[in-house]
């Protein structure tokens, strides 16, 4: 930051209207503050209340009953229980097959460039395209691609949503993010400077010592960053389960944002949706607050 | 020893390759199925080889130009009014770096993290009242909110680099907070600027949540259009890959444009 280090002082003597910074700021942050804060205050607001609109006129307060419910039914567990895997189980896969793409595309090869372009496709696509395309084209049990691949492999088909549906819904995610991961995990890698893994080798280390002791370190910020990213894009996943399961069979792929979805818009039930809302939002901002010290650290690094 | 070198190599590559075929494959695969008959997408063993035929697409078209046009306006709309409230902020916040900046700026960026389930309850009543509900207007307040933070952010990191000795020359000369505004800090960030306006639409474009909530039909955008084809339509695989191909293509050729940016963009910064 070169500014930071050049105090400026307003010129004071201007006449007439002047733009201050605060005039230039206040647009922006009201707008943010109108449309995030006040909500989300509207929301911790009805968490507090047995509130449905099918049921118009009563809407008592019950203090802490919803927050109470949610978290002991075992049914909302269980959407806990599934957030969490869901959004683990893609961090997972995505940082080991990202990592390894880095790995593989950092090195000298004919057509890298175009590789690495390509490869960030899947990132691209909208996640109903996506949920959409392999519900119907790849994971259909009958007519669908892994099902043939199966068939000539001499394998009995599977019915993959409806036998494994959040491992699959987890492949199809983690198609989905590990682009993300790999370009990522590629610039922090780029951003290594060759002088010091010349001055591994020379010191004759192998190739395992160079990894762990020269790449590791200097990858740690990059992998924080997928970490902290991923997580808090993956505990929103809404689309690929909206177009892919619906959040079935039964409960087995319903996460927080579409258990919310369907009690808000389906079921008319504000006051409980409004709980899982508020506690999605603790969860996310326990991560985000560290990606935010991440991030203000980089900066000042400058 | 070198030729075992040589041989790894050329290995890893191959194994590179392989691993990029299969990520691709389902695209692929889709775009193909887009050129297919619907008897041809449907066949087992799968169809590899077969005359393309652009009928799909002149089907998918149909209901596809209510969709796209909504998209369009939701995607440039809400990118448009991100600038015209992130550029100020984006340039004040470079110029007046205090602590207090510091802070508004951090938090501008939290507002990033705020999970969209966490509003949509409230939004959606509010919306209700309002009359918003179904219509461009409001989806486009719901994006802009969406990528304001991130016009911000990144405009902010590249107007910090904006050598600060020139505005110093500016304001010797005489020059107004406007002037310095629109006469440097605009002009020297183009660049900048054309990079988070391709990613503020690359993710209005591909937004699902307040789309799906917001929307129903009169403002739906072509998330909530493919969103139809999960049930009935689902069957007929060749116009499903064609709409799919239409909505999907853009955004490639706009993300493999901005791939750098796009790093940036997506860690804030935290990678470069």
């Amino acid at each position: 930051m070169t500014a930071a280090a050049t105090p400026h002082a307003p010129a004071a003597h201007r006449r007439g209207f002047r733009l201050t910074p605060a005039a230039l700021i206040w647009p922006a942050l009201l707008y943010l503050i109108l449309t995030t804060q006040v909500p989300f205050f509207m929301t911790v607001y009805y968490s507090f209340f047995r509130y449905n609109l099918a049921i118009p006129g009563a809407r008592p307060f019950i203090g802490l009953d919803n927050y109470k419910n949610l978290l002991t039914d075992p049914q909302n567990l269980t959407i806990l229980w599934n957030t969490v895997v869901l959004a683990g189980g893609t961090l997972i896969l995505t940082l080991i097959i990202g990592a390894a793409l880095a790995l593989l595309l950092n090195r000298d090869f004919p057509g890298r460039a175009l590789l690495r372009t390509l490869l960030i496709s899947s990132f691209l696509v909208m996640p109903v395209v996506t949920a959409v395309v392999w519900k119907n084209m790849l994971l259909n049990p009958a007519f669908g691609f892994f099902s043939w691949v199966l068939t000539s492999l001499g394998l009995p088909t599977v019915d993959f949503l409806a036998q494994h549906p959040m491992a699959s819904v987890i492949a199809m995610i983690a198609w989905e993010w590990t682009p993300f991961a790999m370009l990522i995990l590629l610039t922090g890698l780029q951003s290594l400077p060759d002088d010091q893994i010349e001055a591994a080798r020379l010191d004759g280390a192998s190739p395992w010592q160079e990894f762990r002791f020269v790449v590791l370190p200097h990858w740690t910020q990059a992998i924080q960053v997928v970490v902290l990213m991923e997580t808090i894009a993956l505990l929103q996943v809404y689309g690929e389960i909206y177009g892919s399961t619906s959040g079935g069979p039964g409960l087995a792929t319903t996460n927080l944002p579409y258990f919310i979805y369907q009690k808000a818009f389906a079921e008319y039930n504000i006051g409980l949706a409004s709980a899982a809302g508020v506690i999605t939002v603790v969860l996310t901002n326990v991560l985000a607050a560290y990606m935010l010290r991440l991030l203000t650290r980089t900066s000042r690094s400058e | 020893m070198k030729a075992q070198i040589r041989l790894r190599n050329t290995l890893l590559t191959l194994v590179t390759y392989l691993i990029a075929a299969a990520f691709l494959f389902p695209l692929v695969w889709m775009f193909m199925a887009a050129f297919k008959t619907e008897a041809q997408a449907f066949a087992t063993p799968p169809v590899f080889i077969f005359t393309p035929t652009l009928e799909n697409f002149e089907k998918a078209m149909g209901s596809y130009f209510p969709a796209l046009r909504n998209s369009l306006i939701a995607a440039v709309g809400s990118t448009v009014l991100a600038f015209i409230l992130g550029l100020p902020a984006a340039f004040a916040l470079a110029v007046y770096p205090t602590r207090r900046a510091q802070n508004v700026l951090t938090w501008m960026l939290s507002t990033k993290f705020m999970p969209a389930v966490g509003v949509i309850v409230p939004l959606f009543l509010i919306y209700r009242n309002l009359d918003l509900l179904d219509t461009l207007p409001g989806l486009i307040l719901m994006y802009t909110t969406m990528n304001l933070p991130l016009v911000v952010w990144m405009m902010h990191s590249y107007m910090t680099e904006i050598p600060y000795a020139i505005y110093e020359a500016a304001k010797v000369d005489g020059a107004t907070v406007a002037q310095e505004f629109f006469g440097i800090a605009l002009p020297l960030s183009t660049p900048g600027m054309a990079a988070t306006a391709l990613l503020c639409l690359i993710f209005a474009w591909n937004e699902v949540f307040f789309a799906l909530n917001l929307t129903s039909s009169d403002a739906a955008p072509l998330s909530v259009f493919i969103g139809e084809f999960k049930t009935s339509q689902g069957l007929f695989w060749a116009q499903l890959s064609a709409a799919a191909t239409l909505v999907v293509l853009p955004v490639l050729i706009f993300g493999w444009i901005a791939q750098r940016q796009l790093v940036r963009g997506l860690s804030f910064g935290a990678v470069k």
